[in-house]
């Protein structure tokens, strides 16, 4: 099968002598089609890293990063933006909605720009809106939301329309317990239909949604959980 | 026990063969914490004998006894019905009415493991609680599996909900696990940090990311 995501061999160094940090060393990595990945590890270890190097908001110092086969080191920003825009959906650690425009208007923007009609890209915003269960908000501001709100719409922006890679850090971060269960089956439905999901997260509880689980521990993938193959240890439906 | 207590109070909702005891039990729990037919009967009939259940239908009743036995190897217990007597009933009441306790904890095989781990110098602690964190999460991907699929994800009846309620506990109880494994290992990094002294220039994330 072939992957959506693929990181192969990357790393990532911040600045340099002294001051160098490797925040990612030499890691490759895979996501498929209908496949959640889950990404733990101790506050910096490199979770954002990757998953900015994986939505070419960054570049790997070396190592090759390929989104549904397109090597994005040999494309131009437009070509980058285009990919960004189309095919994958991110929603960021601090939610980055732009304080200007009301919540369907952050959720439909990534549409609008790539020249949907914008009657057609506010219905999909306040769909989206709507499964991740603020449809009362759709024409609020991010400074008239709560902190779980304001995530919630970063979802929804990230979900809209046909994604067919979802980047996620730390959504569940600011919601309540079953707030953020009802996101993590919004992710698992989307991945169920298809998509690829890659989800930074600290609990485990919301990690164990994923069909893996990879560690990053200083900048290395250290360990994986889970294959496609379920081992289930208490076969719950043999007793019915 | 706890089985013996869970038991008793499955038999208040009426009169039972050891069999349906068992069935209405892991209706409840899954196969988290499988009761063998032997040690129900064996339970059943300790219960009797402290007079805290009553046989209502013996083994001359196994004739009338309707539904009751068929397929069931013929031995006395196994056809009897059981009930909760007076005294059982409220063994039951004082079971409801007390905490569990949690004076002596369970043996806890993993906080033993690296309790003696950390203190013997050829052992290599943060493989140990890498391994364990990754085993665990398996466990913790598939109880949450089972909870978004199955009886669990969509409880019809009070017996499902029971169920969902136990695969939370699991869930819970590993989530607890893991967060004890990343803690564990945080100290034991900041310790071995402070015994080294700060190298600069040396990658020391985990101080770098405390003060982030
Ligand atoms: N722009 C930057 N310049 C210098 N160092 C950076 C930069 N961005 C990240 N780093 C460093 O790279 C390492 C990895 O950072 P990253 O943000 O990926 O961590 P993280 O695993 O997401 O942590 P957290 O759980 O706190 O979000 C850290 O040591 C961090 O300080
Ligand atoms: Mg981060």
């Amino acid at each position: 099968m072939n992957a959506v995501l693929h990181l192969a061999a990357v790393s990532r160094v911040h600045g340099e002598g002294a001051t160098e940090v490797h925040a990612l060393r030499s890691v490759t990595f895979r996501a498929h089609p209908g496949e959640l990945v889950a990404v733990m590890g101790p506050s910096g270890s490199g979770k954002s890293t990757l998953l900015t190097l994986a939505g070419g908001l960054d570049a790997p110092t070396s190592g090759s990063v390929r989104i549904e086969g397109h090597d994005l080191a040999t494309l131009d920003n437009a070509g980058r933006a285009r990919i960004r825009r189309t095919s994958v959906g991110y929603v960021f650690q601090d939610f980055n909605l732009i304080p200007a425009l009301t919540a369907a208007e952050n959720v439909a923007l990534p549409r609008e720009l790539d020249g949907e009609k914008s009657r057609i890209a506010r219905r999909l915003a306040v769909t989206a809106l709507e499964e991740v269960g603020i449809a009362d908000l759709v024409d609020r501001f991010p400074d008239e939301m709560s902190g779980g709100q304001q995530q919630r719409v970063a979802i929804a922006r990230a979900i809209v329309g046909e994604r067919r890679l979802i980047l996620a850090d730390e959504p569940t971060g600011a919601l309540d317990t079953d707030t953020g269960e009802e996101i993590l089956r919004l992710l698992r439905a989307r991945c169920d239909a298809g998509a690829a999901g890659v989800m930074v997260t600290h609990e485990a509880r919301h990690a164990a949604w994923a069909d893996r689980v990879v560690f990053l521990r200083d900048g290395v993938v250290v360990d994986e959980t889970g294959s496609d193959e379920p081992e289930v240890l208490l076969v719950e439906e043999a007793g019915r | 026990m706890s089985i013996r207590q869970a038991m008793l109070a499955i038999l208040e909702q009426g009169p039972m063969y050891g069999y349906q005891l068992r069935a209405e039990f892991e209706q409840r729990t899954g196969e988290t914490w499988p009761l063998n037919i032997g040690q129900v009967y064996t339970t059943l009939t300790r219960l009797e004998r402290d007079g805290l259940v009553e046989v209502v239908v013996g083994d001359a009743g196994s004739g009338n006894a309707g539904h009751g036995g068929v397929g069931e190897p013929l031995g006395s217990d196994r056809t009897h019905v059981y009930r909760a007597t007076e005294a059982g009933r409220s063994e039951v009441s004082e079971w409801f009415a007390t905490p569990v306790p949690r004076s002596q904890p369970p043996r806890d095989e993993l906080a033993i493991k690296l309790a003696i781990a950390v203190t013997l110098p050829g052992v290599d602690v943060g493989t140990i609680i890498q391994r364990q964190r990754t085993a665990t999460m398996a466990s913790l991907q598939d109880y949450t599996r089972l909870k978004r699929t199955g009886r669990a994800a969509t409880p019809q009846e009070p017996a499902d909900l029971a169920w969902s309620l136990v695969l939370d506990a699991l869930v819970f109880d590993a989530e607890a696990e893991v967060r004890w494994l990343d803690h564990c290992e945080a100290r034991l990094r900041r310790a071995a940090a402070e015994r080294e002294g700060v190298r600069p220039g040396a990658s020391t994330p985990s101080t770098e990311g405390a003060t982030r």
